[in-house]
């Protein structure tokens, strides 16, 4: 997670006003040093300038008359400047003439080369000023005043500059934290504030918090205002959105509720079927079967006859309540999906049939079926009717051919039984899964018409298809999947 | 076999499956006292000598057929009265009814009922479950002394 020192901009702030002021005052310090050391320098050429041109014009009679004590007076004038530390003149002939000394002789004699065109020259050497000066006029020059001063002045100045310097530095590095402190309030704090009103928000989530505006309309505020109506879109968003959802899920418990309800009439109407239905069915069925048997002699063979047909509808509607309730009793049951062998599941399927067609000639053709997940009971109870139905329309079959079998269609398993029984007209195969549906009469096949509405409804309920091929005479194929759009295998 | 002594109580509200479980018990020798209880209170009073039988000596009947659906107390709450009463709690009661709801098999077996029979729709297998039935629990087996 992003976590930052709590007043790093400050820091950063008061860094960058430290340095721009220290760089302004270095700045310039060094222009005011470096003009103050150009302008004194000028300054002392001009004072010796000067100095060397009264001496010159003071002693040029003591070199006309060759009397160096004059000169020597004149020369200790110059004790007056206390930066002057020595001064000679000389003579025409290039050697000392008379001079003034400070500290132990260290002028040059001779004197050095000395442009005879001109009048006057300075040069420093040492950190010390030389400046010399012709006596006499330029045509015939007497001789040369040469005098050495210190720059020691002008360190001096510089040092007193660098001083203030530094302490001015100082004061406005102080000011530079005072006002920056002061400065926090109106720039670092906000930023500082939004900041943290992020991190809670990104934090915890909740989009309730707002960062409070500075109320100075600037840049910082309008930032802050954005950032405040973000999160507010965002809240509401968040808002309709949970809105939404609990509509949602209010709606999901009113449908289950209804559901809930709807099966628990389902269920009460199965149970009242289960009880009621039935009991006066054993009672047209008792009793006809005890007039038979008490008052069979008083009647005629009609009378009989129809007696019989009364037990034989009671008995029939009996097998029709029996299976529509295990019907519903299906469609309420919850798929349990595991791995099935389905091979075996048809095998062991077919030698529970056994009774129905012993004693028949059938030649049966079981192929490599696979292992799929799917429910065992349920789908058991598909190759229980599928089968049942192979052997009931194969009867007339002088040798019966059952085949169940794995095919791919479209990339999809298909699971499929066949049969070489009586079949039927493809133009009635949608009616063949419908609840009471049948394509046979009675007499021929007899059956509820309940079974292959059973299949359909386990199949879906795997979320499979199924469907039927056939032709009269010819026999049928019952096709199926166990899986939504691709069967899948385990 | 003492005379005059209960050996059936049959709590079931339809005359007409009465009729056929009396006629048939009859025709199999086993119906010498039968006494029909018409809803689950009746019952109730005449096995705990209340109401109408306050003056009856308690004495168990060997076998309880009673039906699921009875008006005012129905067949599972006859069944456990019968089972938390000291004197009723071990006579052998089958649950005799229509319904074959698997909820309805397993209250009546976790209340302790000694069998669960369907009533078969087709009369020749009624005729045989009764004759059967009876045959079973008023001779076959033996019931728990009387102390």
């Amino acid at each position: 997670m992003f976590t930052s020192h709590p007043y790093s901009i400050t820091a950063k702030l008061t860094r960058m006003n430290m340095l721009v002021s220290a760089v302004a005052l270095a700045l310039a310090c060094g222009a005011f040093t470096a003009y103050t050391w150009l302008t004194f320098r000028a300054a002392m050429v001009a004072q010796l300038s000067v100095q060397a041109r009264i001496i010159g014009f003071n002693s040029a009679s003591a070199l006309l008359f060759n009397d160096p004590v004059s000169a020597q007076k004149t020369l200790g004038a110059l004790g007056a400047s206390p930066n002057i530390m020595d001064a000679a003149i000389y003579g025409d002939d290039g050697q000392i003439f008379a001079g003034y000394w400070r500290g132990p002789k260290t002028l040059p004699e001779p004197l050095p080369q000395f442009d005879k065109g001109r009048t006057e020259a300075h040069w420093y050497t040492h950190g010390e000023l030389l400046l010399a000066r012709r006596i006499g006029p330029q045509a015939k020059p007497l001789g040369l005043v040469l005098i050495r001063s210190e720059l020691g002045g002008l360190t001096r100045r510089l040092e007193g500059y660098a001083a203030i310097a530094a302490v001015v530095l100082a004061a406005c590095l102080g000011a530079v934290v005072v006002i920056s402190t002061g400065a926090r309030r109106s720039v670092s704090e906000p930023i500082r504030r939004l900041a943290e009103t992020a991190r809670l928000v990104s934090r915890d989530k909740d989009y309730s918090l707002r960062t409070a505006a500075t109320g100075s309309r600037d840049e910082l505020d309008f930032l802050i205002e954005s950032f405040n109506e973000m999160l507010e879109e965002i809240q509401q968003r968040d808002a309709s959105l949970q809105q939404a959802r609990d509509e949602l899920e209010q709606r999901v418990e009113e449908r289950t509720g209804q559901l809930h309800a709807a099966n628990k009439e389902l269920e009460a109407f199965s149970y009242s079927v289960s009880h009621d239905l039935r009991a006066p069915l054993r009672q047209i069925s008792g009793f006809s079967r005890i007039l038979v048997e008490e008052n069979g002699a008083q009647l005629n063979a009609d009378g009989r006859h129809y007696l019989e047909r009364i037990e034989e509808g009671a008995r029939s509607m009996g097998r029709l309540v029996d299976e529509l309730l295990s019907m519903g009793r299906i469609s309420r049951q919850e798929v349990m999906r595991k791995p099935v062998n389905l091979d075996l599941l048809c095998r062991e399927t077919r030698e529970c049939l056994r009774p129905e067609f012993e004693g028949r000639r059938i030649e049966w053709r079981i192929g490599a079926l696979p292992t799929v997940e799917c429910d065992a009971g349920l789908i058991k109870l598909v190759f229980t009717n599928l089968i049942s139905n192979a052997v009931k329309y194969t009867r007339r079959r002088e040798c019966a051919v059952i085949e169940a079998g794995q095919i791919t269609l479209e990339g999809e398993s298909v699971i499929f039984v066949r049969d070489n029984g009586a079949g039927f007209d493809q133009k009635y195969a949608h009616k063949l899964f419908g609840v009471f549906q049948r394509l046979h009469r009675e007499e021929d096949f007899e059956g509820t018409g309940v079974g292959l509405a059973t299949v359909q409804r386990i199949i879906h309920k795997h979320g499979g298809r199924i469907w039927a091929e056939g032709e009269l005479d010819r026999g049928a194929t019952f096709f199926f999947t166990l899986f939504p759009g691709k069967a899948r295998r385990s | 076999m003492f005379h005059g002594v209960i050996e059936i109580l049959l709590a079931e509200d339809s005359p007409a499956d009465v009729e056929l479980t009396l006629r048939t018990l009859r025709r199999s020798n086993l119906a010498n006292n039968v006494h029909v209880a018409r809803d689950g209170e009746e019952a109730l009073d005449f096995l705990f000598c209340r109401g109408p039988h306050v003056a009856r000596d308690f004495a168990a009947p060997k076998l309880v057929l009673l039906d699921l659906k009875l008006p005012k107390i129905d067949g599972i709450e006859v069944l456990q009265a019968i089972r938390a009463n000291e004197r009723t709690r071990l006579i052998p009661v089958v649950i005799l009814t229509s319904s074959r709801e698997q909820a309805d098999v397993m209250s009546s077996y976790k209340l302790g009922v000694n069998s669960y029979i369907q009533k078969p729709v087709d009369f020749e297998q009624f005729q045989e479950t009764i004759r059967q039935l009876g045959l079973y629990w008023l001779v076959v087996n033996q019931p728990p002394s009387e102390q």
